[in-house]
């Protein structure tokens, strides 16, 4: 497989950022209450996030490591605003929809992760390629949780009425819409059990003795890890912990 | 008096952070295993929230506005913030050393936590005045260290519950977040 292609299949299905590095949760979260509002985050996502790989990976040489986070963040604040504007004016219903996470793409953990463990140390063609990779892997996820709350929740998925609702006034049977799911508990349900449906695969994997994708990715330190405020294993509390045990 | 009791009870409570606006969540899924570090977590994110709203809703006032840059705040905004962390870690680690002790390793963690941006440009979104923008900082990263602490009291206990394996880990904390969401929504009626 040559290098463009195979870092699209690697955002996509081996490293999807949602489901297996687990990043990017507030938006996952948030916007997730219809398809076509997580179609709508996942390809600006991926719109900035390809762009700043790309002019990460063309500017690696010149941006010297001192000052590389302040640099990465100005390079994805900035496509951020093109973007938020572009929505604003071509797709206003998405742009209100969306709202403040539009601005709030700037600190996805995805965007900097990417721009830190890929784009800063590879050539510009594949960090762009990784870019559309990783980002369409966020559009895919999150819009297959958005149509599921938006199936459950309000029984019609992109709008499309899939299947009969009950109205008592028409005098109709049919589905009773579930509202909570689309409202705020309803994220963390859908998502928590997502999650244990991924981990039930994993370890019926791991007992089958298949190779399965270390999610912790610790190699080496914690430091830069994009993981490590989520990592469960170890990073940030151990060391928080280790550290009030040294100032003890 | 009105305005700030709206202002006050609504971000910390009735629109939680964490748990309504979905802002936050990486810190609070991640450093909620034992309450000392939740509470530790609460306090650092409290004090630097206070200080970003100020000092970003004082820069939006008398730099942006009057020079028609208000397109700009997402850019101003976060490198704001990101020095202002840099700078209230080395100005602790020098001058006040027992609150860096307490607070200190908590301090980078900030920077990437999407609350302290998202309530930045909330602020200036609604056109919030320097003492409601500072008011509303504070409280939301209240509502932040209750519902982080209440989140680790339950996974000190849920630990040694016995339920399916394939639950363990980001999970089960999931599912408990929902039902805090669900708690907090009672609030609702509030204001």
């Amino acid at each position: 497989m040559n290098k463009p292609l195979e870092r699209l299949y690697n955002g996509i299905i081996k490293e999807n950022p949602t489901f297996v590095l687990m990043l990017g949760m507030c938006p996952t979260l948030a916007v997730t209450t219809s398809a076509i509002n997580g179609i709508g985050m996942g390809l600006s996502t991926t719109v900035v996030l390809a762009l700043s790989n790309l002019l990460i990976s063309i500017l690696r040489k010149v941006i010297t490591d001192r000052i590389r986070v302040p640099s990465f963040i100005v390079v994805v604040a900035s496509f951020v605003t093109m973007v938020q504007f572009l929505l604003q004016a071509y797709v206003p219903a998405i742009y209100s929809a969306l709202g403040i996470y539009i601005p709030l793409i700037v600190v996805n953990c995805i965007i900097l992760g990417r721009a830190e463990s890929y784009a800063s140390k590879n050539p510009p063609i594949p960090s762009l390629f990784d870019g559309i990779g990783m980002g369409l892997g966020f559009t895919c996820s999150i819009t297959i949780i958005g149509a599921v709350r938006e199936l459950i929740g309000s029984g019609t998925v992109f709008g499309l009425h899939l299947i009969p609702i009950k109205d008592v006034a028409a005098g109709t049977h049919g589905y009773i819409p579930v509202s909570i799911v689309v409202l705020a508990p309803g994220a963390f349900f859908v998502l928590g059990i997502i999650m244990a449906i991924i981990n039930r695969v994993k370890l019926n994997n791991i007992k089958k003795g298949r190779k399965v994708y270390d999610t912790s990715g610790c190699k080496e330190s914690c430091f830069g890890c994009p993981h490590s405020m989520i990592c469960l294993n170890s990073s940030s509390e151990n060391k928080i912990i280790n550290s009030n045990k040294a100032n003890e | 008096m009105k305005t700030v009791l709206v202002v006050t009870l609504g971000a910390a409570i009735v629109n939680n952070v964490v748990l309504s606006q979905f802002l936050g969540l990486c810190p609070f899924l991640g450093v909620s295993k034992r309450i000392k570090t939740a509470a530790g977590m609460g306090g650092a994110v409290i004090f630097v929230m206070t200080l970003a709203s100020l000092v970003c809703s004082i820069i939006d006032k008398f730099i942006l506005k009057p020079a028609n840059l208000e397109y700009l705040n997402t850019i101003v905004f976060i490198l704001v913030i990101a020095a202002l962390v840099q700078f209230v870690e080395m100005f602790l680690k020098k001058n006040v050393k027992s609150l860096y002790n307490a607070l200190g390793v908590y301090l980078p963690l900030i920077t990437t936590n999407c609350a302290v941006l998202g309530i930045a440009i909330k602020n200036a979104q609604t056109g919030y005045n320097i003492l409601l923008s500072t008011l509303n900082g504070t409280f939301t990263a209240v509502g932040f260290a209750i519902a982080i602490v209440i989140m680790a009291g339950i996974r000190e206990k849920i630990e040694f519950n016995d339920y399916p394996e394939s639950f363990k880990g980001q999970a089960s904390v999931l599912i408990a977040a929902g039902l805090m969401a669900i708690a907090f929504f009672g609030f609702s009626g509030l204001i």
